[in-house]
């Protein structure tokens, strides 16, 4: 799901590393009362324990008990802590991307056994980010984050500026923005969110990691991604679009006073921008995902998240049956999306129901989820490595270095590669490319 | 011979005061630093893909992290910018904890008891949230200080560039630290005996000369004192420098060493690298601070042997 300003989080890391311990300690008496299951459940989805209070009312034999998480990195990390502890959560919010890194060490569940017809309930293109390439079933999807162009309708009209709909009218357009009005520009690349990167090259055409047999392939420096990292280093050197880090009040700021004037983000952006730039709701509107050749249609995703199980649950069945409860039934998901604000990964909930009505800060776009889930259709299936983490990390670090330093994008991308073979050769995965 | 039996039960006494100081520093001190270097010499290992429950095992290592650590050049390149970064920070808070105390212990000092708070105040607040308040600052469209200076028709400055990032974060720590060595400072300055002004004055010394001639090298232990935990301190930087690090592109991730375990630990979920670097980290400031010490020692506490 959303990126998060890391900074204030970090002010409770050492904290939640304590707290690990003991909120996992709670976990461990999961033991059955009167054949009562108990389940404890960490997420970070707003209002999801309004959802688990609808299944705890439904299934008076299995309790599920929400415990609230930072979101992202933090969570995975007190997730494998538990899990080396021998006292994890029986079920857990897992990002895509984390999901190989959680299953390679142990701590999530495979679920083919209990996960039933749940496959039916997705597109092949999500099902796929949660089996990893093979034969099993690591979590159940939960949503997703299709990408989209977001631009501010009504700076683009006073401009005389044309919706792009290749990647070379994005760059002509950040050239006028440019020359039009000095103070502004068409939008930023953000060295600091290596997902948004991510989304962007799987609609180039990226396929960063496989799997076949037992060996993994490693291609984040594959020709899609150069071209991409090729078209922003020219943008960025050109100062046709500025390149500070997404997600600063230094950002919040251009985004609200019309600073930057488009954003290529995920289907969650309204959540965002009506936190971070409230001033200019109603003002913003939503394009397909500029095209790399005229005509296609493209996209990737950025962010999206499951619900895994432990490995370690003694529950297995119980709360795998609660999963796909949660990601599948009707009324459940439409819990997730009016309360927790998410976009469903499940095919059957992204029509009608709960997702007639556009965003409130979207009222001026009234189809705004019919095209959100046009877009959802044209996004690229993703098979995720066991090393996210680092090649994320050097994304941020390589990516930064290049900006600071005023140097071509191309050998960040080299960084990358070479750095998450190392890792994972230095771990003992059989890896090849 | 009838005084053994009193003589072995007061033996125990002291023990029993000391045990519980000896259990915490065992639990929450020898333990965790005894399980550090049991990780450092371990490595996590992987087989085929790695999914499934058994792909990956844990074993013994040798001492192949730690020439890992020391083989990394990012390791002391992050080690070089602690050092320029202790540079700027070091003399300038100590430089002003020592002057802001002298001038407090001047006779003629008005509102002392508010200046001292005033001063000290800034420690009070957790580096996080510091760190978090003078990166709003830093930026250049909300930050008020840059505003004043749009306003008075400048450019807005980029204190968060590369070089001027040493600065910046400098200063943050150096708006923390400077009140906690003045308090230290200030404290040894009103144990020195009065008699000795009282002396000086009436063999005509000026304040100055009694400050450079009698408060500074009477202070030599204080400062001492207040340069080692500085010391420590700067070789251990991460609160300010993370908390910076998502508001600019001029901040690796391993920017100082304490990064880069953290790094190691958490993003790269290598916890036996983390561990290995963690105890080079210790040693070198072990080294440090004793090395200081020793180097000192006779000239600052000579006369008290």
């Amino acid at each position: 799901m959303k990126p998060k300003f890391r900074a204030l989080l970090l002010a409770a890391t050492a904290g939640t590393l304590l707290l690990s311990s003991a909120s996992a300690c709670g976990s461990g008496d999961a033991a059955e009362t009167g054949g009562k299951v108990e389940l404890t459940f960490w997420s970070w989805v707003p209002g999801i324990d309004k959802v688990v209070a609808q299944w705890n009312t439904a299934h008076p034999d299995i309790h599920v008990t929400v415990s609230k998480q930072a979101q992202g990195d933090e969570e995975v990390t007190k997730v494998l802590t538990a899990h080396k502890a021998g006292n994890p959560p029986d079920l857990f919010q897992a990002e895509y991307q984390a999901l190989p890194t959680l299953v390679s060490n142990g701590a999530a569940a495979d679920l083919t056994k209990h996960a039933g017809d749940a496959k039916s309930k997705f597109a092949p293109g999500v099902w796929s980010t949660i089996t990893l390439g093979t034969d099993a079933v690591y979590a159940i999807p939960q949503d997703s984050g299709p990408m989209m162009l977001y631009y501010r309708a009504d700076l683009f009209k006073d401009l005389g500026l044309q919706v792009p709909t290749t990647w070379d009218e994005f760059a002509q357009v950040a050239k006028q923005v440019k020359q039009k009005d000095p103070k502004r520009r068409l939008t930023t690349f953000s060295a600091g969110d290596p997902g948004w990167f991510a989304g962007l090259a799987q609609q180039a055409g990226a396929q960063w990691f496989g799997v076949s047999g037992d060996t993994w392939s490693v291609h984040v420096d594959d020709p899609a991604t150069r071209k991409l990292a090729d078209y922003w280093s020219g943008l960025v050197a050109a100062g046709d679009v500025d390149s500070q880090p997404m997600y600063t009040p230094e950002w919040n700021k251009a985004l609200n006073d019309g600073t930057l004037i488009a954003w290529p983000s995920a289907v969650w952006g309204p959540g965002v921008l009506a936190g971070n730039a409230p001033d200019t709701a109603g003002k913003w509107a939503i394009a397909e995902l500029p095209q790399w050749t005229a005509g296609e249609h493209k996209t990737g995703s950025w962010g999206g998240s499951s619900t895994a199980v432990a490995a370690k649950s003694k529950h297995i069945a119980q709360a795998t049956q609660f999963a796909v409860w949660l990601n599948t039934d009707p009324a459940a998901v439409t819990g997730l999306i009016t309360e927790g604000g998410i976009y469903p990964a499940a095919t059957a909930a992204q029509s009608g129901g709960a997702l007639a009505k556009p965003p409130a800060f979207f009222s001026n776009q009234p189809e705004f989820y019919t095209l959100a889930q046009q877009f959802a259709g044209t996004a690229a299936g993703v098979t995720w490595g066991p090393n996210v983490n680092v090649t994320y990390a050097t994304y941020k670090d390589a990516f930064a270095k290049a900006i600071t330093g005023r140097t071509a994008f191309g050998p960040a991308v080299d960084q990358m590669q070479k750095a998450t073979v190392d890792d994972l050769k230095k771990n003992g995965f059989k890896v090849s490319g | 011979m009838t005084r053994r039996p009193t003589r072995t039960a007061p033996a125990r006494v002291p023990y029993a005061f000391l045990s519980p100081a000896i259990v915490l520093f065992a639990v929450f001190m020898v333990v965790p630093i005894g399980y550090t270097v049991y990780l450092s010499l371990r490595r996590a290992k992987v087989t085929g893909l790695g999914l499934g429950a058994a792909a990956r095992s844990e074993s013994f290592a040798g001492l192949a992290n730690y020439r890992a650590v020391l083989d990394d050049d990012e390791f002391w390149r992050s080690a070089v910018r602690v050092l320029i970064y202790g540079g700027l920070l070091v003399p300038t808070m100590l430089g002003l904890a020592l002057l802001f105390a002298l001038l407090l212990d001047l006779p003629r000092a008005r509102a002392r008891r508010f200046s001292r708070i005033a001063i000290f105040l800034p420690y009070a607040v957790p580096a996080v949230i510091a760190s978090l308040m003078w990166g709003f600052i830093y930026l250049p469209s909300v930050g008020p200080g840059q505003w004043l200076l749009v306003q008075a028709g400048g450019d807005p400055v980029n204190l968060l560039g590369p070089t001027s990032i040493y600065f910046s974060i400098a200063n943050i720590a150096v708006w923390g630290g400077t009140g906690f060595n003045m308090i230290v400072i200030y404290t040894a300055l009103r144990a020195v005996p009065t008699e000795m002004y009282e002396a000086a004055r009436l063999d005509g010394a000026t304040e100055a000369q009694i400050a450079w001639r009698i408060k500074i090298p009477m202070l030599m232990p204080a400062l001492i004192m207040t340069f080692v935990f500085s010391l420590i301190a700067t070789l251990q930087v991460f609160s300010e420098p993370t908390t910076l690090r998502p508001l600019t592109n001029a901040l690796p991730s391993n920017w100082t060493p304490l990064m880069k375990i953290y790094q190691d630990a958490f993003a790269r979920d290598d916890i036996h690298s983390a561990a290995a670097a963690s105890v080079v980290l210790a040693l070198v400031t072990l080294v440090f601070s004793f090395g200081f010490l020793q180097l000192v020692q006779r000239r600052a506490f000579g006369s008290e042997q």
